[in-house]
C-alpha cells in the first residue's frame, strides 16, 4: 500500500473515479493544466483530457449552475470552489439549486454533485479562504456535509460522494493536506457517509470532534492520559447527517461529554450535538456537555490565527472541568 | 484615442419584425419557412393559451389556483419561440413560462399542480426535456450553459433554450450564464422576454443600454432584437439562433420586445400604480393575435369557427385537467420528507417515522 498525504489522497479518490465512471468530470477555476492551486487535481487533465477535467471562468455561481445543468445529461460533476469562503458568490446555485433539484423534480432527479473546496485554519491566508462554514450547509435541507480528518478516509469518503445520487458538500482542511501521510489503498474503496470513527478509545469521557481538530484532540488525550485521564475521541466525519448513534453509544460508557469543533460556537456542529445528546442521553450524563469552539467573530487576519483557533490546552481545560464537575 | 461608443454599437441592433401590427409582412426575406398546417397550429396554441389566461386568472380569484403569473400579451414571444424548439431540446422556464412548458410535453393537470404547490407538479415524465420554473430571477442561465454544455459532450443535436425577462439581465446569473456559454461555445440560447416592467421597474431604470439584444457582444455571442408581439419574427430569430447553435456557432441572446397585459402574478399587484393605460393601450394595439389573425385569414386559414373550436377545446381542457388535479391525493408531510433523498440519511429516516405516527392517528 502507498503512503499519501490528505492532498495525494483526494487526486487518487478523482483518479479512480474518472477511471471508473466516464460520467465523471472535474471543474473549477485553475483545475486544468495549473492542477488546482493545491495541486489536487495535478496531471488529471494531462491523463483523461480536457472533456473530463476543465477550467472554468472564474465566477462561482456559474460553476454550481454548470454543474446542475451538467447532471441533466447524466454527468456526475465534482465542481471545485477554489476556497470554500469563495462559496458565497455561488450560495443560490448550492443551496437553493444543487440541494433541492430532487424535491422540486417530486422526488425524481436528484444532482449529483460533489462541491469540493479546501478550508480551515493554521494556514495564514488571506480573509475568506479559511472560514468553517460547514454549519450553513449542514442547515440547508438536502446537502451531505462530509470533512475527512485523514488521509484514508479522505479517499474513501470521496468516492463515495461520488457515487452518491444525491449532492454532497466535500470540505478539505488545508492543514491536513500535507501535514501527515497514511496507508491509502489503490483503486476503489469506499468509507460510508453519515458513519462517525472511534479513533481512540477511553473510558472516561468522549471528545466529539471532526476535521483538523481530530488530530488536535487526539493531541490533547494524550496529554490527558498522562493525568490519569482516559478520553474516548470521535471524528464524526460527516457533520450532516450526524452519526448520533456512535455518539450515544460511547457516552453511555463514559457518562461525559466534550465538543471540539473550530468553527465559532454559535448555532454550529458542536451546539447540534450537544443537542443531540440533550435528546438521547441526557440521564446517562454525569456533567454538562462541554463545548470547545473558536469565539463568534469572523475567522482572524492570518496573524491573529494562533490565539483564535481553538488548541490542545483549550480542550485539555475543558475535559478536566467536565471530568471535575 | 479609439474608444468605441456604446451608441454606435447600439445602432446595429435594429429590431427585427416581419409582421406589422395589422397582419402585412413587412419583411419578405425574413419571412420563416413554415407551412400551412404549421401557421394554424401556432394560431391555435396563441388563442388556447390566451383562454388558458383567462381561466387561469378566474380560477385563482376563486382560490382554486394557487400562485400564477399571467402571460396574456406576451403569446408570441413565449410560443412562437417554443414552436422552434424539437422535442429532445432543452426547456429552462422561469415561473411565467409555464405555456412553452406545457407544448413541451407537461401535462396540463400538473401545470394546475404546479400553481398548487403541490409536489407531483413538479414530477416532469421522462421524454420531456425541461427543468421545472425558476424562481430565483436569472439561476437559469448558468444551468442554460451547463445544459447545452452536457449536450455537446454528449454529441447530440440539441439546445438548452432559457427565458427570463428583462428585470433578469441586470443579475449576476444572467451575465455568468451568457458568458459560459460563449466560452465553451455551447449550443444555448438565451431569451430576454422584455416586457418592461420587472414587476413595477421600468427596463430603463434596470439599464442604461438601449437593447438587451446588444449585452451579447460583451460575452462574444450572437444578440437579436425582435418584435416579440409578432409571432413570425420571434419563430425566425429562434430558429436561426437554433440552427446556429445546433452547427456549432454558439449561443445566441434574443431579446423579444413585448409586454404584459395583466398584473406580474396574481398576489396582489396592481399594474396602475407603475404603468399608465395610455401605455397599456399602445401594446394592446400590437397584440399577437390581432395580427395573427388577420394574417391567416388572409391566406384563408384561419376563420371564426376554427378560433371557436379551439376556445372550446381549451376550455375543455381546463376543465378536465382541473378535475384531474382536483383527484391528485393530497400532500402529507411523509411524501415531502421522501422525496427530498434517494436514501434518505438518518436524521429524516427518525423523522419519517415520526410522521408517521402522526398521520396514522
Amino acid at each position: 500500500m502507498a503512503q499519501m498525504t490528505m492532498a495525494q489522497a483526494i487526486t487518487d479518490a478523482l483518479r479512480t473515479q474518472l477511471k471508473n465512471d466516464d460520467n465523471v468530470v472535474i471543474f473549477g477555476e485553475d483545475v486544468g493544466q495549473n492542477g488546482g492551486v493545491y495541486r489536487v487535481t495535478e496531471g488529471l487533465q494531462a491523463e483523461f483530457g480536457e472533456e473530463r477535467v476543465f477550467d472554468t471562468p472564474l465566477a462561482e455561481s456559474g460553476i454550481g449552475g454548470l454543474a446542475l445543468g451538467l447532471t441533466l445529461n447524466g454527468f456526475r460533476p465534482v465542481m471545485e470552489i477554489q476556497f470554500f469562503g469563495f462559496v458565497f458568490e455561488a450560495m443560490d446555485a448550492v443551496v437553493s439549486q444543487i440541494a433541492r433539484l430532487r424535491y422540486r423534480s417530486g422526488g425524481k432527479h436528484g444532482a449529483p454533485v460533489v462541491v469540493r473546496s479546501p478550508f480551515g485554519g493554521g494556514v495564514k491566508t488571506p480573509e475568506l479562504h479559511a472560514d468553517s462554514l460547514e454549519g450553513l450547509f449542514a442547515q440547508s435541507p438536502g446537502l451531505k456535509v462530509v470533512i475527512p480528518s485523514n488521509p484514508y478516509d479522505a479517499k474513501g469518503l470521496l468516492i463515495s460522494a461520488i457515487k452518491d445520487n444525491d449532492p454532497v458538500i466535500f470540505l478539505e482542511h488545508m492543514k491536513l493536506y500535507f501535514s501527515f501521510r497514511d496507508e491509502v489503498p489503490e483503486g476503489e474503496y469506499t468509507v460510508e457517509i453519515g458513519k462517525a470513527n472511534i479513533v481512540r478509545e477511553g473510558t472516561d469521557v468522549t471528545i466529539i470532534t471532526y476535521g483538523a481538530m481530530v488530530q488536535t484532540s487526539l493531541k490533547a488525550a494524550d496529554k490527558l492520559a498522562e493525568e490519569g485521564i482516559n478520553a474516548e475521541v470521535i471524528d464524526l466525519r460527516t457533520v450532516s447527517p450526524i452519526d448520533v448513534d456512535t455518539i450515544v453509544e460511547s457516552i453511555k460508557k463514559t457518562n461525559r461529554a466534550v465538543v471540539v469543533q473550530e468553527a465559532q460556537k454559535q448555532a454550529g456542529i458542536a451546539a447540534t450535538v450537544v443537542a443531540e445528546i440533550n435528546d438521547r442521553a441526557i440521564l446517562d450524563l454525569e456533567a454538562p456537555v462541554g463545548r470547545v469552539t473558536a469565539p463568534d467573530t469572523v475567522f482572524p487576519y492570518a496573524a491573529a490565527e494562533e490565539v483564535w483557533l481553538p488548541n490542545d490546552k483549550d480542550i485539555v481545560e475543558k475535559v478536566k472541568e467536565i471530568v471535575n464537575f | 484615442m479609439s474608444t468605441i461608443n456604446y451608441s454606435d454599437v447600439e445602432k446595429q441592433f435594429e429590431t427585427l419584425q416581419v409582421l406589422n401590427t395589422d397582419g402585412e409582412i413587412v419583411n419578405k426575406d425574413a419571412v420563416p419557412d413554415l407551412s400551412d398546417e404549421q401557421l394554424t397550429e401556432l394560431m391555435r396554441r396563441m388563442v388556447y393559451t390566451r383562454i388558458w389566461d383567462q381561466r387561469a386568472i378566474s380560477l385563482n380569484r376563486q382560490g382554486r389556483l394557487g400562485f400564477y403569473a399571467p402571460v396574456a400579451g406576451q403569446e408570441a414571444s413565449m410560443l412562437a419561440s417554443q414552436f422552434a424548439l424539437e422535442k429532445e431540446d432543452w426547456l429552462l422556464p422561469s415561473y411565467r413560462d409555464i405555456p412553452q412548458l406545457v407544448f413541451h410535453g407537461l401535462p396540463l393537470t400538473k401545470a394546475f399542480l404546479y400553481s398548487r404547490g403541490h409536489f407531483v407538479g413538479g414530477q416532469i415524465p421522462d421524454d420531456v426535456h425541461a427543468l421545472m420554473p425558476q424562481i430565483i430571477i436569472a439561476a437559469q442561465c448558468t444551468q442554460a450553459a451547463g445544459v447545452a454544455l452536457g449536450l455537446k459532450k454528449r454529441g447530440k443535436k440539441n439546445i438548452a433554450l432559457t427565458y427570463f425577462g428583462d428585470g433578469a439581465t441586470s443579475q449576476g446569473d444572467f451575465y455568468e450564464g451568457i458568458n459560459y456559454a460563449g466560452a465553451y461555445n455551447v449550443p444555448a440560447v438565451f431569451i430576454s422576454q422584455n416586457n418592461h416592467f420587472a414587476i413595477s421597474v421600468p427596463v430603463e431604470k434596470q439599464t442604461k443600454a438601449k437593447t438587451l439584444a446588444q449585452k451579447a457582444i460583451a460575452a462574444g455571442i450572437n444578440g437579436i432584437q425582435v418584435d416579440g408581439m409578432d409571432p413570425l419574427a420571434v419563430y425566425a430569430a429562434t430558429k436561426t439562433a437554433r440552427e446556429n447553435a445546433v452547427a456549432g456557432e454558439g449561443p445566441t441572446l434574443i431579446e423579444t420586445l413585448t409586454y404584459r397585459y395583466g398584473p406580474h402574478t396574481m398576489a396582489g399587484d396592481d399594474p396602475t400604480r407603475y404603468r399608465t393605460e395610455e401605455l397599456d393601450n399602445e401594446w394592446e394595439l400590437k397584440d399577437p393575435l390581432i395580427r395573427f389573425r388577420k394574417y391567416l385569414e388572409g391566406k384563408n386559414l384561419w376563420s371564426k369557427d376554427e378560433e371557436e373550436k379551439t376556445v372550446e377545446q381549451a376550455k375543455e381542457d381546463i376543465k378536465a385537467a382541473i378535475k384531474e388535479a382536483d383527484q391528485t391525493p393530497k400532500q402529507k408531510v411523509t411524501d415531502l420528507i421522501n422525496i427530498m433523498n434517494e436514501q434518505l440519511p438518518n436524521n429524516l429516516r427518525e423523522q419519517l417515522e415520526e410522521y408517521r405516527e402522526k398521520e396514522s392517528k
